[in-house]
């Protein structure tokens, strides 16, 4: 690979040179020097002739590297070129195509790995010379408040299960900065559709310690009136859909979401996220497809974190990551280090302004670790090692990383940090005290919101459970309000 | 393979397809025919026209104006904002329609057959049915998936099943059978205007129908309750229920019967789910037997359900076994003769009748 680009990089200088070649390089939004470095690739097939790069047939060959993208322009240079009558372009219902009597498979991998967007260093100092959105002082620190707060809430509701006070929890650790760092990039006119690992999105918006609590202990405050298992959070008021458990499933959603806000004119996107295990799913490639075809204005985040439970990325796709693919489906893409919040938020941000304005689809993959098991039901010692595990926790941790960056800024200090930190985790208890003792939700809730109005038969068969109630009640649980 | 079968489908459809009618709103009293596929069209029109929300998704609903023409017109009208048509992704279009149900739109999705709704059955139970229930009332999903459902005219095993059982067996839907245009019209606009999701089967073979309509019908308010079977034909002896196509076989069938002195009521379904579960019992206290007649695979189909149901509620009153009519369970055959024996024939519905009469009957029928 390294032989191919060094190549490349000479054919590249030789035909600029022979043919003006610089002009049909022209770097515009859609396409980057780097995607044309990839098509390169093709020189692979043509290895024997690589070693002489002023034959005029292996010019030939490797000038159809650019064609993709000028196809009007390369028509006046083929007039100029030997054996012309070979490169025509015709316009099939397909698309415009190139002939080309060479035969030249696209290479399943590319010769340079997509690159990774990042701002911040692994210790939390600004790289130079990088681009990205400024944040003020209040937005950083809020970021940074809510990404502590984010840590604490899973530590301690994880450990809630483990005494059996709730049945189930799956943590966030290790992603923080991209639940918090998208949310605060968005505004609160932007739909939400999660899977299930950005609750840090829903503490962004607002939502409370104390409706994180209920709906973990199923009761009565619950806003999804117990029907769910912990961790399915649901708002209206935070324009957050509710969790559902199917996989990818919402990834076609946030597309007819955004699909209906373009229809209704409204200054907003739709945004989805998903694991790398999701993008497997038929469910995401049709979204893509359709986000594409539909021009909607809907960012896909894709937590790619390296496991998809026990499966390693190496197991789910043989593509480089996930944001290649967005290209595939006419979607702009980026890859970002999803540790680095800044760089998080910066993406995000743009990503939404074209969204919204150029009503399109954008494709986000955000690199990141999952640190934590997969749920409480996973012991993910049992497939990667433990070390592994502490490091990425340790020396990796983006909550760190962005403290050390407000820190420079003087914008934070250990003094807040431990002030944060202990009101916080006093909070939590407190919530958690107050959710396990509140009410479940009462026995009318079993029957409601199958249907808009309640169905005769099942006004029946609420009334046979009361009946029953009555009559055995010594058997009835006492806190559940009847 | 999909598109290579489909395009077989289209061609056959085709000589089917008759100039369109237009809607007559004259004030005669003399009573207008109109097709089923007229119906659907006029039903799909005025309800766009009335809710800006209402749009229409599927596969060949725009350009194409269908692939049974039943959308005809409708992207010239609404363009194609409205009239949308889509990839090849059961899954996806399902699934995107649900999402802009989410956020308040009321999308009509259309599948090409039921058989291609498998595609997307995730998102039409876990996305849809049981959206409202699991986020306590935040999500409500008013879509309607609709297209042809059951078998058709040599069409094969993988585009002639019957899926009414399946959609009604799932809390959080909404299942329609309608048989005649008038319930065409009726329950169409009734599930684009219900908040709940609705499955709405149709089918092809009815498509080219017509029946007559009266001015009510016709008005653009005139909708059917959800939930409500109609009796077509009032009888004494025997009871026997139907849906879609079957209506018309049972209402052949009665005739029949007739001229043995066997009166049959004939209760068109017209809603599978909700069952209506009252009008059934109550016909069958009055008659005292029961056939019910389905197109689909017999094991747990909707026969079962009402079955049950009679036994639950009015087993004192039964005279003799229900029966169900059924289609073989056997996936469907192609070649015309073993279709014709795959699915329930007029002649099967009369014996059954009979054997509910206690008339001796010879059971099999003849090849």
């Amino acid at each position: 690979m390294a032989f191919c680009s060094r190549n490349s990089r000479n054919i590249i200088n030789n035909l600029k040179s022979k043919v003006g070649l610089s002009r049909l390089m022209k770097p515009s939004s859609d396409c980057c020097y780097t995607s044309c470095l990839n098509n390169t690739n093709r020189c692979r097939f043509l290895a024997p002739q690589l070693r002489n790069p002023d034959s005029h047939s292996q010019n030939k060959g490797h000038f159809f590297c650019f064609q993709r993208f000028q196809s009007t322009t390369t028509e006046q240079h083929f007039a100029s070129l030997p054996n012309g009558e070979h490169n025509q372009v015709l316009d099939f219902p397909g698309g415009n195509v190139v002939f080309s009597p060479e035969m030249q498979f696209l290479s399943e991998s590319p010769g340079v790995y997509n690159p990774c967007y990042r701002v911040l260093d692994d210790n939390g100092q600004l790289i130079s010379n990088s681009i990205f959105v400024q944040v003020s002082e209040e937005i950083a620190v809020k970021m940074y408040s809510n990404m502590a707060t984010l840590q604490i809430l899973d530590t301690i509701f994880y450990e809630a299960q483990r005494q059996g006070r709730i049945s189930f929890y799956a943590t966030t650790i290790g992603e923080e900065a991209i639940n918090i760092a998208s949310a605060a990039a968005l505004t609160a006119d932007d739909i939400v559709v999660p899977q299930y690992r950005e609750p840090g999105v829903l503490l962004w918006r607002g939502f409370t310690l104390q409706e994180f609590a209920n709906q973990c202990f199923g009761n009565k405050d619950d806003y999804g009136k117990g029907r769910q298992m912990p961790i399915h959070y649901g708002s209206n008021k935070h324009n957050y859909f509710t969790v559902s458990s199917t996989i990818a499933t919402q990834i076609p959603h946030a597309v007819g979401a955004a699909y209906s806000l373009k229809m209704d004119k409204r200054d907003a996107c739709a945004v989805t996220y998903f694991g790398d295990g999701g993008t497997s799913e038929g469910d995401f490639h049709a979204a893509l497809n359709f986000a594409a075809v539909t021009e909607s204005p809907v960012i896909f985040i894709c937590r790619n974190n390296g496991w998809a439970i026990s499966t390693p990325t190496s197991d789910q796709f043989r593509s480089d990551g996930i944001a290649v693919r967005g290209q595939a489906y006419g979607v702009r893409s980026i890859r970002v280090d999803g540790n680095d919040a800044l760089a998080m938020y910066s993406a995000v941000h743009t990503a939404r302004e074209m969204a919204v304005h150029e009503h399109r689809p954008i494709l986000i993959e955000a690199v990141t670790y999952r640190v934590g098991h997969h749920s409480t039901s996973d012991d993910s010692t049992k497939y990667r090692p433990a070390n592994e595990i502490e490091w990425w926790r340790m020396e990796r941790d983006p909550v760190t990383r962005f403290r050390k960056w407000i820190e420079t800024n003087g914008w934070w200090s250990g003094e807040a940090e431990s002030q944060l930190r202990s009101s916080i985790q006093n909070q939590l208890l407190q919530a958690i005290q107050i959710a396990e003792r509140a009410e479940k939700p009462p026995v009318k809730d079993l029957f409601t919101d199958v249907y808009d109005n309640i169905p005769w038969h099942l006004r029946e068969q609420e009334k046979m459970v009361r009946e029953t109630i009555n009559r055995h009640p010594k058997d009835y649980p006492a806190d559940v309000p009847f | 393979m999909l598109g290579v079968v489909r395009q077989k489908m289209l061609g056959q459809s085709l000589p089917k397809i008759r100039p369109v009618v237009s809607v007559l709103r004259s004030y005669s009293s003399a009573a207008k025919q109109m097709t089923v596929r007229d119906a659907l069209n006029s039903a799909l029109d005025e309800e766009m026209s009335a809710d800006p929300k209402v749009f229409l998704m599927g596969e060949e609903v725009g350009e194409y104006q269908g692939a049974y023409k039943i959308s005809k017109g409708l992207l010239d009208k609404y363009g194609p904002e409205r009239v949308r048509d889509t990839p090849i992704t059961e899954a996806g279009f399902a699934g995107i329609g649900v999402g802009a149900a989410y956020y308040g739109l009321k999308p009509v999705v259309e599948f090409m057959t039921f058989n291609f709704s498998m595609q997307a059955i995730d998102h039409i139970i876990n996305s849809a049915a049981k959206s409202n229930y699991m986020s306590a009332g935040q999500m409500s999903v008013p879509i309607v998936f609709r297209g042809p459902n059951g078998a058709a005219a040599g069409v094969g095993a993988q585009h002639s099943q019957c899926y009414a059982a399946w959609y009604a067996s799932c809390p959080g839907l909404k299942v329609l059978t309608p048989y005649s245009s008038e319930d065409a019209r009726g329950l169409l606009k009734a599930a684009i205007r219900d908040p709940d999701p609705v499955v709405f089967l149709e089918n092809e073979l009815l498509y080219g129908e017509s029946f007559p309509v009266s001015d009510e019908v016709l008005d653009s308010s005139f909708c059917l309750p959800i939930g409500k079977a109609k009796i077509e034909r009032v009888g004494r002896d025997v009871t026997i229920t139907a849906f879609s196509k079957m209506v018309g076989h049972a209402l052949k069938a009665a005739e029949i019967l007739e001229k043995d002195g066997i009166d049959a009521e004939v209760i068109n379904l017209r809603s599978i789910r909700p069952l209506d579960r009252s009008t059934i019992n109550a016909s069958v206290r009055k008659t005292n037997r029961l056939i019910t007649v389905e197109e689909g695979f017999p094991q747990h189909g909707v026969g079962a359900e009402i079955c049950a149901s009679v036994v639950e509620e009015s087993f004192a009153y039964l005279d003799a076994p229900v029966e169900r009519i059924a289609g073989a369970d056997i996936p469907m055959p192609y070649a015309a003769n073993l279709e014709r024996m795959a699915v329930p024939q007029v002649e099967d519905i009369v014996r059954a009748a009979k054997r509910a009469c206690y008339r001796s009957v010879p059971l099999a029928a003849a090849a």
